[in-house]
């Protein structure tokens, strides 16, 4: 075990995979020697040469179809698209080529060994462009696989899982938490399994569901419902897709209640998907509404981005109120 | 010195060519060897194709198929650049290049179970027809959106020379597909990354409807390749000998210099852009006709003649051949029924999730209830 913080156990996973199989390749805007805007990428270029981990020219459509055409010929490429902000250049590509790369051909080809890496969110003062979290577009398409680890130690085992996947993964990463998440990392090689997700606290009175960076104001709001004598479970859903629908029924008949949240705006958000699934699973054992505390439904702010977020206050009030309806 | 602001008109490209509308080869013409036994499996494999177009067409006329594009008019190009590759180099094309995949060897039934979209389709059903895809032989299966397989290609051709493989990609795309982003990356990407692909523009006068006068403003597709630093010829399409000459440098230089090269191959699709449309509300007869007279299969069949490779005799008993063979298999292959209900989730991913075979076990019920409404499945469930 090592103490590492998020980047430093995504750097750890892409070196664990790089030196594991020697078709794994990293490319993406700056991920060569200046090992990418977040260092992500640092040293792996030192480590595995230049043909293996470089700079692509700034094209995010580029780097997704070059991305497919090196998994296509059997490659594992794993591509960074610099902000999550900037994927959608790039969406066409992710939803109408590698998503249905298998079906559309019957089998004969996939992208069995293509994972995009993309650090996504707010909290870090950085508007329109540098904030959104964009997992719900991506959500809506059949083919692809979509995880979000909250901890530097889910951080490299679902990213080596992903990497392993035979199928396209969309890798979010919480950025603003690259640095604070700090937390003891394997230096060996494991997985974590996609589409299982973590349930980080038990409780009696309401389950509460989030992931990635939102896990942070989660806890923080059941430390003060706690407080208050309302004991919170707590699940970190880390795949969105596919999601684990068992473990939060399971939590959810348990409880009796359901709180969703998520940075990402409300309309046609994640949370809207979970909530309608267990509204269907659990309808008679519900004892209040399902709950969504979710970003609001504008563009990403700067000045008022502390209004705007989904943060713990928020998430405590909508908790209290679950639980006296 | 002057600030001096450069045209088109300062790079003039040239259309290399070789043979006249005859089948002469112009004198001093340097061309790419070619045996007797792959220029008459060329050509034959042409005729195949304008047979099969013909044969399909009709097919969809009378309603047995739901849709169809030709390559009539662009075999040369597409036959001479296909041809000079090897069967491990893989070819990612558009949709107009059934040509190459016949070269390939993709059998009539091939052809048919695929735009029958029956049980015995490779793609299992699920695409359109001519969307065609076989990886023994190297084809990547082709998918509607356009130039996404630009930079796929790029990425491919670096997967093949990270691997150390003596092989490299062949690209095509048209006239109205350069003008997608998709281009512009795959370009400048596979000219930086260095990678060994053959990139065919096959200009052939249209996208759809849209002349290239209202594509481009530039000197057609070739102009860019030599912006992106791309090594760059620009041939006459139409002729077979051009096409091939060019393609077989082309992929000599990609291999041996880990580089990309751009070929653009100008012809004129003379059918309409698909059996949805029809050309007559956008161009004239006269403008087909005149192009109708540099057919590029009459022209090689002049050449081969001229070689003594032909003779008016194979013409025509191999022309009956593929009509009977091409009406034959239709009628065999049109019979097969749909791919089974389970393909309608097999492939999304390498299995099939949990949430997807419940969806799968409750349409099955669906299905029980109401028989008779989805007859192509409830039989077989």
């Amino acid at each position: 075990m090592a103490k590492m913080n998020l980047l430093q156990a995504v750097n750890s996973a892409l070196e664990t995979a790089m030196a594991d199989n020697d078709r794994v390749v990293c490319l993406g805007e700056d991920i060569g020697k200046f090992g990418g805007v977040f260092r992500a990428t640092s040293n792996l270029q030192e480590k595995f040469g230049r043909d293996r981990v470089f700079n692509t020219p700034l094209t995010e459509q580029g780097i997704a179809g070059f991305a497919i055409g090196l998994a296509a010929q059997g490659a594992v490429p794993v591509a960074e698209i610099q902000f999550a902000d900037y994927i959608f250049p790039a969406f066409d590509q992710i939803v109408n080529e590698a998503a249905k790369f298998r079906y559309r051909s019957g089998n004969e080809f996939d992208v069995a060994g293509l994972t995009f890496r993309t650090p996504y969110g707010g909290g870090i003062a950085g508007g329109l462009y540098h904030s959104q979290s964009p997992e719900a577009y991506f959500c809506h398409t059949p083919g692809l696989k979509i995880v979000v680890p909250s901890t530097p130690y889910q951080a490299k085992g679902l990213l080596l899982a992903a990497i392993r996947d035979p199928n396209p993964v969309l890798f979010f990463e919480p950025k603003a938490i690259y640095r604070a998440a700090i937390g003891e990392v394997p230096e060996e090689d494991y997985e974590i399994p996609i589409g299982k997700a973590e349930v980080t606290e038990t409780g009696t009175d309401i389950t509460l569901l989030a992931w990635g960076a939102q896990m942070i104001a989660v806890n923080k709001a059941a430390a003060m419902a706690r407080a208050d004598g309302i004991s919170c479970e707590i699940i970190d859903l880390r795949s969105l897709l596919p999601w684990d629908v068992e473990t939060v029924v399971a939590s959810v008949i348990k409880t009796g209640r359901l709180l969703v949240s998520h940075e990402a705006c409300r309309t046609g958000g994640f949370g809207a998907e979970i909530a309608t699934e267990i509204q269907e699973r659990c309808f008679l054992y519900l004892e209040s509404p399902i709950s969504r505390v979710t970003g609001m439904d504008t563009p990403y702010p700067l000045a008022l981005e502390k209004e705007y977020m989904a943060d713990h206050l928020k998430i405590y009030e909508a908790i209290k109120s679950s639980v006296k309806f | 010195m002057k600030a001096e602001f450069i045209t088109s008109a300062n790079l003039p490209i040239p259309t290399f060519s070789v043979l006249n509308a005859d089948g002469v080869v112009s004198p001093g013409a340097e061309i790419a060897p070619l045996t007797e036994a792959k220029a008459r499996k060329m050509y034959s494999d042409m005729l195949f194709t304008r047979v099969l177009d013909e044969r399909m067409v009709a097919a969809q006329r009378q309603g047995r198929l739901s849709f169809y594009l030709t390559c009539t008019g662009e075999e040369a190009a597409v036959m001479g650049t296909a041809a000079a590759f090897s069967e491990h180099d893989m070819i990612m094309g558009q949709y107009r290049e059934q040509a190459a995949l016949r070269f390939r060897g993709f059998t009539t039934k091939q052809f048919m179970n695929q735009m029958f979209s029956n049980e015995l389709d490779l793609g299992k059903g699920r695409q359109m027809p001519i969307h065609y895809g076989c990886r023994a032989l190297n084809f990547m299966t082709i998918s509607s959106p356009l130039g996404t397989q630009i930079p796929q290609a790029a990425g491919y051709a670096y997967g093949q020379k990270l691997e150390g493989k003596e092989a490299c990609t062949l690209c095509y795309f048209g006239d109205g597909a350069a003008s997608e982003g998709d281009f512009h990356a795959g370009l400048n990407m596979a000219a930086v990354l260095k990678c060994p692909v053959v990139f065919v523009a096959r200009n052939n006068g249209y996208a759809i409807s849209t002349p290239t006068s209202e594509q481009f403003a530039g000197d057609g597709i070739a102009s860019r390749g030599v912006g992106y630093g791309i090594k760059t010829i620009r041939v006459d399409g139409n002729d077979i000998l051009a096409t091939y000459t060019a393609a077989v440098a082309a992929r000599a230089m990609a291999l041996a210099n880990k580089e990309p090269v751009l070929i653009e191959t100008m012809s004129y699709r003379l059918g309409a852009h698909s059996t949805s449309d029809d050309p007559s509300g956008y161009r004239s007869r006269e403008e087909e006709d005149k192009w109708r007279d540099k057919d590029p299969i009459n022209r090689m069949k002049n050449w081969l003649l001229a070689q003594g490779w032909w003779s008016e005799d194979e013409e025509k008993s191999t022309l009956e051949e593929y009509r009977s063979e091409v009406l034959a298999t239709m009628k065999s292959e049109e019979k097969h029924p749909s791919p089974k209900l389970e393909e309608l989730i097999n492939d999304v991913y390498d299995v099939p999730p949990a949430h997807l075979q419940a969806q799968y076990e409750s349409l099955k019920k669906h299905i029980e209830l109401y028989p008779e409404h989805y007859p192509a499945t409830s039989g077989r469930l």
